[in-house]
C-alpha cells in the first residue's frame, strides 16, 4: 500500500502559496452552427488554487459544461472555436499547448468525472482495464502493475471485493458503483486538479450523497483541487468553498459559498436559490424564474437576465454589466452601481436549511 | 454452483453483479439461448461438412455422365435424379457446395478487408478524406450489387477468381458505410470523450476504444453478407456467367440447366434450390442471432 494511488500531496502548500493552480482568463468559446454562432462561454475569468474547491453553477444550457470542456481541449473544432482568452494550468497556457503536450496534461494533471456512469466506460472492455489505461498512459506501467493499481484504486473508492469488480464489465454494476468506477479512473494518477461535471446527476438521492462523501474525501486525502460543475445549490453547499454563478456564458456572480447563498447579490442567484424547495415553506408556492434561458441566436441587449429579472431597470437594456463593474465587484449587475437609481435592492432571503447543511 | 457461490465473502454481492465470464464467453452463452441462430448455425454445419467431404459422402463423380437415362427421375440409387448429360445430381449438388463455400468466404473476407480498411479510414480521420472516400462508396452502393457483379465479370471474363472479386467488390462498400457509421457515432459515444479525458491519442481511441466497438456490427454483416455471397454466386451461375467450364458443378448453373428441363424433369430444380436456400437461411439465421447476442447490454 505504499506509494498508494493516494498519497497526500506535500507540495500543496507551497503551491498554493503563489499563484492560482487554474487560472481562466476571459475564455470564450463559441460554436458555429447552421443557424450562426452561438457564444456558450462568453468571457469569464475565474480561477482555482491548488487544493481548493471551486463549484460552478448553473442552469443547463449556461455554459458550465462547455467551459470543462474547454479546459480539457475535449472540444471538436470545428465547430467549436476559442477565439479569445487564456487557460493558465500551473502557470502554461493548456489552449497554445502542442497536442502531444495536452495529452500528458490529461488525466495525468488534470482528471474529469463525467456525468453520465452509464455511457462514460466503455462497454466491452472490464473495469480494471480502463482503469489500468490511464495509469498504463502516463506512467508507463507494465500491463500487471497497471492492474494491481486499478484494484488499489477500485478499494479506494469504498467498492467492496475489488479483486472481483475489477474483472467485470460495465453493465454489470449499478449506476453508483459505475461512479466509483469513474472517480477511481479520474484519480488513478494522482490528479492536481479534479474536474466533476454534475458527477450527481444521473444518481438517485441516496447514492448521490454517497458520491459526493466519497469525492470529498479523496479530494481531501489527495489534496487535489476540485472544480465542481453542478445546477444543484444543494450540492455546491455541501461540497465546495467558493462558487462561481454562471448564466448564458457569463459569470454573474462569485464568492464563498456563504456569501453566494446566504446573502445572494445577483437577482439571478437570489432567483435559483428561491426555486429550491424547502422544508420550512410548506404549503407555499414554489418561487420560480419566469421566462425562459434567452435563444443563443438572439440574445437581448444589455445585460442577458434583463428579460427575466424581476428588479431590471433602464441601465440593463443599455449595457452589458461584467463583473467589476459594480460595487461589489463580485456580482455582474448594475444595481450594485453607484450611479444607478436602483429601484429595490433585491430581498436577501437567506436559506436557513442551507445554513444547516453548511454546518 | 449457486452453492459453492454462497460463502460468507460474496453473500452480500447482489444477484445481478456475478462473476463475468468474459464478453465472449457470455456472448457464447446467449447465443446457444438462441434457438433460431442454433438452426442456422445446423445448416451452416450441414453445408460446410457437405463441402468438406464431398468425395467421401457422393457415390459418384460429378462429371460422370451416362450413369443411367437422361432425366432419370430420383431412385433409391439416385436420390435427386440423373441430369440431361445422365449425372448424378446429388452428387453434383455436394460439390457445388465446395465451390459456393470457397467463393461465398473468400469473397466475403476480401470485402471485409478493403471495406474494412476503407470505413476504418473514412470514419477515423474524417474530414476531408472521409468525404471522398464515402462518395465513392456511395457511387458502388447506387448499383445494385448483382449488377456490379455481373458488369464486373463481364469486363475481366468468365473464371472463378472473377466470380470472388465480382461478390467482394459488391460487399466492400456495405461494409466500409457500416463500420464508418458505427465510428461517427462512437466518436460521440461519452466513454470515448472519456478515454480522450485520460490522456488517449488518436490512434489510440480508434484502435482500443472504438474498434473494438464497432466490431460487432462487422461481425452481423460479415455472417449475413456470405448469405448474400452464396446468392449472388448462384445467381452469377444462374444467369451464365458462372465458371467458364460448362461442366463444373455450380448451384447456379445446375438451376438454370434444371429449369431448362423443367418440363420433362421437374424435380431437378430441388436439389440445387434447397441447398441455395439452406445455406443462405443458415449464414441469415447466424447473423441475426449473433446480433444479439453480441451486444453486452442486451443481456437477459
Amino acid at each position: 500500500m505504499t506509494g498508494s494511488i493516494l498519497p497526500v500531496d506535500d507540495d500543496v502548500a507551497t503551491r498554493s502559496a503563489g499563484r492560482p493552480l487554474l487560472e481562466v482568463r476571459d475564455l470564450r468559446t463559441y460554436f458555429h452552427v447552421m443557424d450562426g454562432v452561438v457564444r456558450a462561454v462568453d468571457g469569464i475569468s475565474f480561477s482555482i488554487m491548488a487544493g481548493e474547491t471551486l463549484g460552478i453553477v448553473g442552469e443547463s444550457g449556461c455554459g458550465k459544461s462547455v467551459t470543462s470542456l474547454s479546459i480539457m481541449r475535449l472540444l471538436d473544432m470545428p465547430p467549436a472555436e476559442i477565439p479569445s482568452g487564456e487557460i493558465l494550468f500551473e502557470g502554461r497556457d493548456l489552449l497554445t499547448m502542442p497536442d502531444e503536450e495536452m495529452r500528458k496534461v490529461r488525466g495525468n494533471d488534470i482528471a474529469m468525472i463525467f456525468q453520465e456512469p452509464m455511457t462514460s466506460l466503455n462497454p466491452v472492455f472490464t473495469v480494471g482495464d480502463q482503469i489500468a489505461e490511464a495509469v498504463i498512459l502516463h506512467q508507463g506501467l507494465s500491463k500487471k502493475a497497471a492492474w494491481d493499481k486499478a484494484i488499489e484504486s477500485l478499494k479506494a473508492v469504498g467498492i467492496n471485493n475489488p479483486e472481483r469488480r475489477v474483472k467485470q464489465y460495465p453493465h454489470e454494476l449499478s449506476g453508483g458503483m459505475r461512479q466509483r468506477v469513474m472517480i477511481a479512473m479520474a484519480l488513478s494518477c494522482d490528479p492536481k486538479l479534479l474536474i466533476a461535471d454534475e458527477p450527481t446527476t444521473a444518481l438517485d438521492v441516496t447514492i448521490q450523497a454517497q458520491i459526493l462523501e466519497l469525492i470529498r474525501t479523496v479530494q481531501d486525502r489527495t489534496g487535489a483541487a476540485l472544480m465542481l460543475i453542478t445546477h444543484d445549490l444543494g450540492v455546491v453547499a455541501e461540497t465546495v468553498k467558493d462558487v462561481v454563478v454562471m448564466y448564458a456564458g457569463r459569470i454573474v456572480e462569485e464568492g464563498s459559498v456563504e456569501e453566494v447563498l446566504l446573502a445572494p447579490k445577483h437577482p439571478y442567484t437570489e432567483g435559483l436559490l428561491g426555486s429550491i424547495p424547502s422544508r420550512g415553506k410548506r404549503g407555499e408556492r414554489l418561487n420560480v424564474i419566469r421566462g425562459t434561458v434567452p435563444n443563443p441566436f438572439n440574445m437581448p441587449p444589455g445585460c442577458n437576465f434583463a428579460p427575466r429579472c424581476p428588479y431590471a431597470f433602464e441601465p440593463c437594456t443599455q449595457a452589458d454589466p461584467r463583473i467589476g463593474d459594480a460595487n461589489p465587484p463580485d456580482v455582474a449587475c448594475w444595481l450594485y452601481t453607484a450611479t444607478a437609481t436602483s429601484p429595490t435592492p433585491p430581498r436577501v432571503r437567506p436559506r436557513l436549511d442551507l445554513v444547516e447543511a453548511l454546518g | 454452483m449457486a452453492t459453492k457461490a454462497a460463502t460468507p465473502a460474496t453473500v452480500r454481492v447482489p444477484v445481478e453483479s456475478r462473476a463475468s465470464r468474459g464478453l465472449w464467453r457470455d456472448a457464447l452463452v446467449r447465443l446457444r439461448r438462441n434457438r433460431p441462430a442454433l438452426v442456422g448455425l445446423a445448416c451452416i454445419a450441414i453445408f460446410v461438412f457437405v463441402a468438406f467431404f464431398a468425395p467421401w459422402l457422393a457415390q459418384y463423380d460429378p462429371n460422370k455422365g451416362g450413369l443411367g437415362k437422361t432425366f432419370e427421375p430420383p431412385s433409391a440409387a439416385h436420390w435427386a435424379g440423373l441430369d440431361k448429360l445422365g449425372r448424378d445430381e446429388l452428387t453434383r449438388v455436394m460439390y457445388g457446395a465446395r465451390i459456393s463455400l470457397v467463393v461465398g468466404v473468400v469473397s466475403v473476407t476480401v470485402g471485409l478487408t478493403i471495406g474494412g480498411l476503407v470505413g476504418a479510414i473514412a470514419g477515423g480521420v474524417g474530414g476531408r478524406i472521409d468525404t471522398i472516400l464515402m462518395r465513392i462508396t456511395d457511387v458502388f452502393l447506387a448499383i445494385p450489387g448483382i449488377l456490379l457483379a455481373i458488369g464486373i465479370v463481364a469486363w475481366l471474363g468468365q473464371g472463378l477468381v472473377q466470380i470472388m472479386i465480382a461478390v467482394a467488390v459488391a460487399n466492400a462498400p456495405i461494409f466500409a458505410r457500416i463500420l464508418r457509421g458505427s465510428l461517427l457515432s462512437l466518436r460521440e459515444a461519452e466513454f470515448v470523450t472519456a478515454a480522450r479525458s485520460v490522456g488517449a491519442s488518436r490512434t489510440r481511441l480508434l484502435l482500443r476504444h472504438m474498434l473494438p466497438n464497432a466490431l460487432t456490427a462487422l461481425i452481423v454483416a460479415a455472417t449475413l453478407a456470405l448469405a448474400t455471397a452464396i446468392i449472388d454466386v448462384a445467381g452469377l451461375g444462374f444467369l451464365g456467367l458462372g465458371p467458364p467450364d460448362p461442366r463444373t458443378a455450380e448451384w447456379g448453373t445446375m438451376l438454370t440447366d434444371s429449369t431448362e428441363a423443367l418440363r420433362r424433369a421437374p424435380w431437378l430444380i430441388f436439389a440445387p434450390g434447397i441447398a441455395i436456400v439452406i445455406s443462405a437461411i443458415g449464414f441469415n439465421l447466424l447473423g441475426d442471432g449473433l446480433r444479439e447476442s453480441l451486444d453486452p447490454r442486451l443481456k437477459r
